[in-house]
């Protein structure tokens, strides 16, 4: 039989129901999994070994007694950037090293309510910024496929557990690609929802306009049972929006009469590998071949969105962060007055590139540069969200690369700010629109990297967004098979 | 260009204690970040409106009630300091 923990969730549910394996026994190949490969790839900051075998034992008598629920025995691990009641969540920064979290965020308690095992909590860059997990206070994250090469970020951690097998999915965040690259970096499937599909409460806020929460899964199928499980309206997150939800598992497979178009701006980017971008050409021409229309579009502000990223986010960090003060929880460097104890505490408890990010905010934000620095880049926002609302009349998805290259080495870009906010250059564009996007498997470059194929959707455009995933997953299963 | 100067003026707004070398790290590459942002100088944004949210909701409202917190205890264990059941902090006047 296969390792348990090679499975995926509907392979998994499906050996459990029919006990072939038990809980304990897919929980506990999940965990030596990680015993093996963690001290390698540091893709965990916490593993509940003991919690999690407990946890398994109880599903198991729920199996037993058949009153199993969607996700009854199955281990899943979470980004340390997202509260689990009791488990402590760092947010990869000291500030919060011995934080527990006494509430779950939502997304995370409709998982559990439906029987989810937690296994860990994955390493992140800190509060979410980085492009490539180097900006964690407990350490870098090594890509699976090659440990010489980054795993994306800023959930590099869920990305490598799931692609890793060292859990069965995992839930991450993207503000502006921080699920998608590291999926597309590790060869495993990630969602950024629309703005408003999932609730972030209980996340630890990043940039408030543009933080979402979505899972990695193995496969699309998965990530349609996940959305399932956690989408939708929640009265303690304000941003939710009331639409219905979907069925996304029941429509993933329907095929529906879908429209794509292919954005010359994201083929146009002289960072754009050729490699890659014969990959995706090639996905393109299967897509054709199975009677999709292929429209060319264009979205002509793509080039300024990570300028406008890079003002907006910065500036809603260094105002969110401001929490982190060493008062009511987390770190307290008590020394001096109280001016002294918020710098201690703030110093000592963010890395480099969490400080850098407060400091362009305040700057950004500060009398005589609001104009010029924050409303300018609000004001082109609307212009670039404008040319995906103008494109959604045309089409119905988009499909373009998830990023310009592989995975990058690791040190190649930490010491240049500018150059890591560029490696998001496909990813934003989509975030400050609100728009859904996925990065699916589209392939392996010659050096084995594995290669991810961007479907962006429009606003609430999940369905379409799957459906066509899974078309470019099932293109690439029968490739394989062939070769 | 940003200066130490301004580095330390942000610095202090953000209640952030930096060493010298943070200083001039933070300026050198900050003044690069800052001098990417000029590619949205090309962009004519006379008379658009900015976009704040995405959702297009407002007004979002729940009843005001109050509702018994379950997890005081949990909640008193993650402060830095406690005195019978109330947070401490150092004094707010000198």
């Amino acid at each position: 039989m296969k390792e348990l923990n090679t499975l995926t969730i509907k392979t998994a549910r499906a050996g459990l129901d029919k006990k072939e394996f038990t809980s304990v026994e897919l929980t506990q190949a999940c965990l030596n999994r990680i015993k093996e490969r963690n001290p390698e790839l540091n893709a965990f900051i916490t593993v509940c070994e003991k919690e999690a075998l407990e946890e398994a034992r109880a599903a198991d008598k729920i199996i037993t007694s058949g009153k199993a629920l969607a996700l009854t025995g199955i281990p899943f691990a979470v980004k340390d950037a997202i509260c689990t009641a009791g488990v402590r969540s760092t947010a990869s920064a000291k500030i919060l090293d011995n934080y527990t979290p006494p509430f779950n965020a939502t997304v995370i308690q409709k998982i559990r309510e439906q029987g989810g095992v937690l296994i860990g909590k994955n390493n992140c860059d800190a509060f979410g910024h980085g492009a490539s997990n180097e900006n964690s206070m407990y350490g870098a994250v090594k890509n699976p496929h090659d440990l010489t090469k980054v795993s994306g970020g800023s959930s590099g951690g869920s990305a490598v557990a799931v692609a890793d097998h060292m859990c069965i999915f995992a839930i991450g965040e993207d503000t502006g690609g921080s699920i998608r690259q590291p999926a597309s970096f590790c060869g495993v499937v990630g969602l950024r929802p629309s703005y408003g599909r999932n609730s972030r409460f209980g996340i630890m806020p990043m940039a408030s306009s543009l933080d979402t929460v979505g899972p990695f899964t193995k496969t699309v199928e998965d990530m349609a049972i996940v959305m399932d499980i956690i989408a939708g309206q929640d009265s303690l997150d304000a941003t939710t929006v009331p639409d219905t939800v979907p069925e996304y598992s029941k429509t993933l497979n329907k095929k529906s009469k879908i429209r794509i178009g292919i954005p010359k701006e994201y083929f146009a980017f002289a960072e754009l590998n050729k490699e890659i971008k014969t990959v995706i050409e090639e996905k393109i021409n299967s897509l054709k071949k199975q009677s999709y229309e292929i429209v060319d579009v264009s979205l002509p502000y793509t080039k300024y969105a990570t300028a406008v990223y890079y003002i907006v986010v910065p500036s809603e960090d260094s105002s969110n962060l401001a929490r982190m003060d060493g008062i009511r929880y987390g770190a307290r460097k008590q020394e001096g007055n109280l001016f002294e104890l918020y710098a201690k505490t703030r110093d000592l408890g963010f890395p480099e590139e969490v400080k850098r990010r407060i400091l362009i905010g305040t700057y950004a934000l500060s009398a005589g540069y609001y104009d010029a620095y924050y409303k300018k880049a609000q004001q082109v926002r609307t212009l670039i969200k404008n040319d995906f609302d103008e494109v959604f009349k045309k089409v119905d998805v988009l499909v373009t690369p998830t990023s310009p290259f592989t995975a990058f080495n690791i040190g190649e870009k930490s010491n240049d700010p500018l150059a890591m906010y560029l490696a998001d250059v496909m990813l934003i564009p989509a975030a400050v629109s609100g728009v859904p996007a996925i990065s699916v498997p589209g392939g392996k470059d010659k050096n084995g990297l594995p290669i991810g194929i961007q479907v962006i959707g429009p606003r609430m455009g999940e369905e379409q967004v799957l459906q066509i995933a899974k078309q470019i997953e099932d293109s690439l299963q029968k490739q394989t098979f062939i070769c | 260009m940003l200066t130490i100067e301004e580095v330390k003026k942000i610095a202090k707004l953000a209640r952030i204690d930096l060493t010298p070398e943070e200083e001039s790290r933070h300026a050198d590459t900050i003044s690069v970040v800052l001098d990417y942002m000029k590619i949205l100088d090309e962009v004519d944004t006379t008379n658009v409106e900015p976009t704040a949210q995405v959702t297009g909701l407002s007004n979002i409202v729940r009843e005001d009630i109050t509702h018994e917190c379950t997890i005081k205890k949990e909640l008193l264990a993650q402060m830095p300091q406690v005195d019978q059941n109330e947070l401490v902090v150092p004094a707010v006047f000198e």
